[in-house]
This record gives structure tokens, sequence and C-alpha cells, in this order.
């Protein structure tokens, strides 16, 4: 639950989001990534460690880059998650739909089922 | 029947869902109390013994729920904007016991082939009340998750 809560942290910022687009096409340097953005490339090193920590991304060592690349586990659990709060609301949901079946249209709503 | 649950930009959640019943059916199950408490429910084991729903422009709404182990919560909200059997606009806050921010819902019926299609947007006041309140239901969501695997075995009884 704890990883979950820094995954959605890290998510709820533009920014991040747009990085998370950007590396969905692939693997990509700081300097690369830093481009598109009106931000210095410490600006942008730190939305990457907030990324990093919450394991949405990976970033490796290549010489004195840092190559950065979408980590698919942490993208999965954050799917996941969306995934159980759907069950939840369903269950509300088909629930309701047994309310409405024991409906009729047009009629008081004293019925009962 | 096909749920969807989406954040859309900063600040939305936009849920969808389709109901094999007329808007104005839909409509009345989530505006009369007698019908809301049969279905408004959450996991398995809680109730709402206590539902307000004044369906008229700055009418109160107000939803209590109830489990026989847990401590209660409740929902007091306001509605804002009411166009029967089609739209309903209003905004609520949740009391755990502290209120969450206000949460701004429009909830729009629209007929969808022989049945309705129910489209709630959501609009929180920042991105981390959103990710707040999405994150508030994971306990909810997983518990539910066994609780369907329990369901599976026999019909899930109405609420009522």
């Amino acid at each position: 639950m704890e990883a979950l809560d820094h995954t959605f942290a890290a998510l709820a910022d533009p920014t991040r989001r747009a990085i998370l687009a950007r590396l969905a096409q692939g693997e990509t340097t700081v300097l690369e990534l830093a481009k598109p953005f009106a931000m210095s490339q410490p600006a942008i090193s730190r939305h990457l460690k907030v990324l990093e920590t919450a394991g949405l991304i990976e970033r490796r060592i290549e010489g004195t880059k840092r190559p950065c690349r979408l980590a698919r586990a942490g993208v999965d659990a954050a799917d996941r998650w969306l995934d159980l709060l759907r069950a939840a609301l369903e269950q509300n949901y088909r629930r309701l739909d047994a309310v409405l079946a024991a409906m009729k249209p047009n009629t008081p709503q004293e019925e009962k089922s | 029947m096909s749920l969807s649950l989406k954040t859309e930009g900063d600040q939305h959640i936009i849920v969808t869902r389709h109901f094999a019943a007329t808007p104005e059916m839909v409509w009345r199950a989530h505006m009369e109390p007698e019908l809301i408490q049969r279905w408004l429910l959450g996991p398995e084991g809680w109730t709402m013994p206590v539902c307000i729903n004044e369906a008229r422009p700055g009418g109160r709404v107000r939803y209590e729920w109830a489990h026989p182990t847990r401590p209660g919560f409740h929902i007091e909200g306001k509605i804002l904007e009411v166009e029967p059997y089609h739209r309903i606009v209003h905004v609520e806050r949740m009391f755990l016991p502290d209120p969450t921010p206000e949460n701004h819902v429009v909830t729009e019926f629209t007929p969808d082939g022989h049945g309705t299609l129910m489209t709630m947007r959501m609009t929180l006041p920042d991105p981390e009340t959103r990710r707040q309140m999405l994150a508030s239901g994971m306990d909810k969501g997983m518990e539910t998750s066994y609780a369907r695997l329990d369901a599976l075995a026999a019909p899930a009884p109405l609420a009522s």
C-alpha cells in the first residue's frame, strides 16, 4: 500500500506524467528528457528521482549517462490498483442492477423486491 | 455491463456504466432514499441506516453508513442542479470523521440502446485530494474483491 501511495503521489504531477508519456516511447537520457520542458536538468532530475522511488522508472549507468526507462512492474501495479477500485464500484452497481430489475417503469417507489 | 473508471487531467475522475433500465428508473435509483439504501453500500456487511436526498436545488444530501464491527462514516452534501431523469449536479464531503475536501459531481443519464448510460464526472479541488480519494478506495477495493469471490457461489441478495 505504501508503495502505491508513492506511485499515485508521483502520478499527481503533470510534468512527471509528461515524462512517463515520453518514456513510453523508449529509453531516454536526462538531457533529451529536459529538452521539451522549460526546466533545468536538475529540476528534471528531481522529478526522475520521485518517479524512481515510486517504482515507475528504472535508471542504469552507461558511462557518464544515466538513461531512464519505464519500469513495467510499477506501472502495472498502478493499473491493478485502479482495477480493484473498479471492482469495488462494480459491486455497488451489480446491486443496483438487481434493484433496477425489481423495479417497474413508471410505478411508484413502494414496490419491494 | 462494462464499468469504466478513469482519471482525467489533474482533478477529475470519470465513471461510466451502462444499465439495462430506462433513464427514469436509473435516476430514481440514484435519488429516492428507499432505493439508494438497497445498493449504495460498498463491501458486504455495510448498511445505510440514514439516507436523506432532497431532490431539488439547494436540497440536502446525507448518507450514513454503519457496520457491525467498524466505525461508521457519512457523506454530507448539497444538490445544485436537478434536471429530472437526465442530470444531477451536487457537491459532497465525506466525514471520516474529519471532512474531506469538497467533491463536485455531475451525474448524467442518457438513453443507450434499450438502456441507460450513466456518466459521473467528479471534480476534486486539487491533484493531491484526488490522489487521496483514489487511495482511500484501496482498502475497500481489496475487501470487495474477496467478498466477490464469496459471492460467486450464490447470487448476492438485495441489500434491503
